[in-house]
């Protein structure tokens, strides 16, 4: 038989808020073990919550941006379980009335976007975090840090509106993308600050009734989501296909080994008695909040998708690239202000992600090297033929790598596009008498040896001959000599 | 009056004296030590942990930065479960034994501020569970009017250490009546502010929506002066109202114009003579002092008490999941693994009538518990709210006893937490509509064969009443006597004798 599976996402957004959701201590990450922490977030007894305007905020600007609808009046509500590296045993966050509802996250897939619903996003506290066991001497011990216990998280939960591991990998890429846009997060998944489980049932295909759902945790990277949800759906359909049933349970996923481990049945689900958190008032987002959170806002990635494929002609792939990163999009619209839209576009895709992606270094230390107007210089020299591409290129990387102003670096280096005859007729007749070997294959009719003959002559022009030129030249030349002979 | 005696001043004289140079802060914050201690403490216990070298600290630091405060000097007995920095904080239980908090809460810094000194922590019912101070850890605290009864509870160490002399003014916490119902056992003042008054940051919660902290006095100026210095907003509590404290600097203004509830059905059955006699006595007193009686009828919801104990015990069930061993306090030396930590941890740290909360809580909040319990106990609080709103819409405040009996004998209650938990109610409807209440002491009863005790009514009033309710317990403690309204604080007080 064949089943199609339903995927529901629970992703977990770490906020880059300066402190904690409840408490004023430093949210950084990476500080000596325990230092940041306050009876607040240690959960001392007779310690009292306050909550973090500014992860608020937060939550309420990504709240907007999904299209959902942020209730005036939310609750925190305690969670509650027992385990070492939650000091309060309980976790403060939202239950039955959280501060966003609905909403939908539009995502690319190939040529079409597509929009995947979700039913809530809210505010909670990170827990500590544990580290287990170790040996001393003769006995196991676990320690726990505090550092992140009290930490803001979002949780932003999916409607179950997935049928493929490909589609899951692709949300969190565009939901990384958005935190990442909106400034809220960092939005790396190896580093925690974006965690994702998935709620997973299959049912035969073309049905409606939802099969029972196991839960997926650990799945700490987007590779590891598709590759962990993926392994989950054939594990169903074995046990189906041998007569069994699902029983609902929460899994783990070891990507290492692409298996999967049951964490714990039905029967030891947790209750999690919550209730509403009587050491916080309801949380009031009046109208005036709203509007300066949407004044924060900006424009979306994916409006600013639409409007660069409008109003610059872009093709909708390239504008996607561009709107990948704010800081890109930004780059581009001033690079643009100077320079052929496409040409421009042309160039960050081809050699200004490249170069980032070799360095593995960022828009920002692109843009100090080379300015918008520095880029646009380079640009637009190949599109007058002040040079040919490759002069320019290399021109470019001595800039990303030194800076300096290519102007300069153009005038330093007489760096011009060369094309009369006058000038090149030198260099290819300089050519054809030092290869005598390929210019005989050539003229044996082995044509393809004039792209070696081509090289032959850029080379002796330090690039800035202009490759169509010398191409008619070397044709014309050899011609001429295959008649004479 | 001789420097022996320093210790039956009140605590405004005290501080005035102070600030005058006549007395040294030193010996102000030891003269109940000094004084009555040593003829009462070992009998009534009413102090959990204190340190003489903490004592001369806080007194030095007092003397050389608050000489002119408006508490300069005073002596604070403070409940054990406020955080102080100096002393332990064990709040009457063993699964604290020995915590010392990293904090001062927000009224300890406050008394500090203000020039007080804290002298020691008062004992208590573990985590405040209980009315009598004999669920402690570190033993029953005594009623010092009678050893062998009561001093009430939860907050029974502070209230009996002021009626005794141990010092004029001390804290204590109020969740169901812990403030109220002891001061009236041990015929001190007794104030419950207005819910977000007073911050709750360091309080060890029990009831969160339910719990503030509490002000005890013998007499009505020191309960005043101490709410001034410790009520208005702390950015540390986001319960507390951002609004800036009511005004009770006129605490002796009098109450002529004033109308005070009178619904004597609650009193008609179920409630001793002598209670009864006492709000006799206060209704003649304030109406002599020129406030008017309006009687009616007042049903404060049939179900208060199930309210009261199904909110207290979910959220205390909540609030006491932190102590486990893992971080603070006491841990249970056998524990396999973390699970059996938890439990072994729990089980021999929490005494019989915590536990007992606990588990009642945690099963209304339970799954398939919590809407016919936890939420329902939300709707009834609602109604009960409503219905004080209504009474006060008929008169300014209202009296009422603060407990049905009077002090009861050690060991009475202890097997039946059911007739435990109805004493309280008269008090708990404060804690579940969030308003104010005050006991004022009334005298003792005639010597009916038995030794006299403290007798004292209620006065409770709608939110931020404090001015009205200071008013009318000055007003009944100089018995309606509205010459003596303005008279200076001095040592007059119905003390206790040592039998």
């Amino acid at each position: 038989m064949a089943y199609e599976a339903v995927i529901g996402l629970e992703c977990h957004i770490q906020l880059a808020t300066v402190s904690k959701m409840f408490c004023g201590c430093p949210a950084e990450f990476g500080a000596r073990p325990n230092s940041n922490v306050c009876p607040v977030c240690l959960g001392l007894p007779g310690a009292l919550p306050v909550t973090n305007r500014e992860a608020i905020d937060a939550a309420i600007r990504l709240g907007l941006a999904l299209g959902s609808t942020i209730r005036d009046v939310s609750v925190f509500a305690r969670k509650h379980y027992f385990y070492p590296d939650m000091p309060k045993n309980y976790q403060i966050t939202q239950y039955d009335r959280p501060l966003c509802e609905g909403g939908a996250l539009p995502v690319r897939i190939g040529d079409a976007t597509r929009s995947f619903a979700l039913i809530r996003v809210h505010a909670e506290e990170d827990t500590g975090k544990s580290f287990h066991p170790e040996r001393h001497g003769d006995r196991q011990v676990s320690r726990v840090d505090f550092n992140r216990a009290g930490v803001p998280l979002l949780e932003l939960v999916t409607q179950p509106v997935f049928r493929e591991p490909a589609e899951c990998a692709a949300f969190l890429t565009a939901l990384r993308r958005l935190v990442r846009w909106l400034g809220i997060s960092e939005g790396d998944m190896e580093k925690g600050h974006l965690r994702c489980d998935a709620n997973v049932s299959i049912r035969p295909a073309g049905t409606q009734a939802l099969g029972t759902k196991s839960e997926l945790k650990n799945l700490n990277s987007i590779k590891g989501v598709e590759k962990g949800i993926t392994a989950e759906i054939a594990r169903q359909e074995r046990v189906l296909a041998s007569g069994g049933t699902i029983e609902q349970a929460t899994l783990l996923y070891d990507a290492d080994h692409d298996k999967l481990a049951v964490m714990r049945s039905k029967e030891h689900a947790h209750d999690y008695r919550y209730f509403p958190e009587p050491d916080l008032p309801q949380l009031a987002v009046d109208a005036a909040w709203l509007a300066a959170a949407r004044e924060r806002l900006a424009e979306l990635p994916w409006t600013r998708a639409e409007r660069f494929a409008a109003e610059y002609g872009l093709p909708a792939y390239d504008a996607g690239v561009l709107c990948d990163q704010r800081e890109l999009a930004d780059y581009f619209e001033e690079v643009v202000k100077e320079a052929d839209p496409k040409k421009v576009s042309n160039w960050i895709m081809t050699e200004m992600l490249r170069h980032l992606k070799a360095t593995q270094r960022g828009v920002s230390d692109w843009a100090r090297n080379v300015p918008p107007h520095h880029f646009a210089f380079i640009i637009r020299s190949v599109e007058t033929a002040q040079a040919t591409a490759t002069s320019a290129k290399s021109v470019l990387d001595e800039v990303f790598a030194n800076g300096g102003d290519p102007a300069s670096i153009y005038a330093e280096r007489g760096i011009r596009a060369r094309s009369s005859s006058d000038e090149l007729l030198p260099l290819v007749r300089a050519a054809i008498e030092e290869n005598p070997g390929p210019v005989a294959q050539y003229l044996g009719g082995k044509t393809a040896t004039l792209g070696f003959l081509v090289g032959q002559v850029m080379k002796k022009s330090g690039g800035q001959a202009v490759p169509q030129t010398v191409k008619d030249l070397l044709e014309a030349e050899l011609a001429r000599r295959a008649a004479a002979r | 009056m001789s420097g022996a005696d320093v210790w039956r001043l009140s605590a405004t004289a005290l501080a005035a004296r102070v600030r005058a140079g006549d007395l040294a802060v030193a010996d102000a914050v030891e003269s109940g030590w000094r004084g009555p201690a040593a003829a009462w403490e070992a009998d009534v216990h009413a102090v959990a942990h204190t340190d003489p070298g903490a004592r001369a600290a806080a007194s030095s630091a007092a003397a050389r930065d608050r000489r002119t405060a408006p508490l300069a000097g005073v002596p604070v007995l403070v409940k054990d479960n406020l955080c102080t920095t100096d002393y332990p904080t064990t709040c009457g239980s063993r699964i604290l034994a020995g915590y010392r908090p990293p904090y001062d809460a927000t009224v300890i810094g406050r008394l500090r501020d203000h020039g007080a000194v804290v002298i020691g922590k008062g004992n208590m019912d573990e985590f405040a569970m209980g009315s009598s101070t004999e669920f402690s850890a570190y033993g029953p605290t005594r009623n010092p009017y009678d050893l062998g009864r009561v001093p009430g509870g939860s907050s029974g160490g502070p209230a009996a250490a002021v009626a005794y002399g141990l010092c004029p003014v001390g804290l204590g916490s109020d969740t169901g009546g812990s403030v109220r119902q002891p001061a009236a056992f041990c015929g001190v003042f007794g104030l419950k502010p207005t819910y977000g008054r007073l911050s709750r940051y360091g309080l060890v919660a029990f009831g969160s929506s339910l719990d503030q902290v509490g002000i005890f006095a013998r007499h009505a100026g020191d309960v005043a002066a101490t709410y001034a210095a410790l009520a208005g907003p702390d950015p540390h509590d986001a319960t507390t109202r951002q609004t800036p404290a009511p005004d009770v600097s006129r605490w002796d203004r009098g109450v002529a114009g004033l109308t005070f509830g009178w619904p004597a059905n609650l009193w008609r059955e179920g409630v001793e003579p002598d209670v009864v006699e006492g709000l006799e006595i206060a209704a003649v007193a304030l109406e002599r002092a020129g406030a008017r009686r309006v009687a009616f009828d007042f049903m404060p919801g049939e179900y208060a008490v199930a309210t009261y104990y199904l909110v207290a015990t979910a959220e205390a069930s909540s609030n006491l999941a932190r102590f486990d061993g893992v971080r603070y306090g006491f841990r249970h030396d056998d524990a396999p693994d973390v699970r059996a930590l938890y439990t072994r941890t729990r089980s021999a740290g929490f005494g019989p009538e915590v536990q007992r909360r606990i588990l009642l809580g945690t099963y209304a909040l339970s799954a398939g518990y919590y809407d016919a319990y936890y939420l329902t106990a939300q709707r009834a609080r609602t109604r009960i709210r409503r219905e004080y709103e209504a009474a006060f819409a008929r008169c300014d405040c209202m009296l009422m006893p603060a407990s049905p009996t009077l002090p009861f004998r050690l060991g009475e209650k202890t097997d039946d937490p059911l007739a435990m938990y109805l004493s309280d109610i008269f008090t708990i409807g404060a804690n579940l509509a969030g308003i104010p209440g005050l006991t004022v002491p009334v005298g003792l009863t005639g010597a009916n064969g038995r030794p006299p005790l403290p007798r004292a009514v209620q006065v409770l009033g709608p939110e931020d009443a404090e001015p009205v309710l200071l008013a009318a317990g000055r007003a009944l403690e100089v018995g309606g006597d509205t010459i003596r309204l303005g008279a200076a604080h001095d040592t007059e007080f119905a003390w206790p004798t040592k039998r």
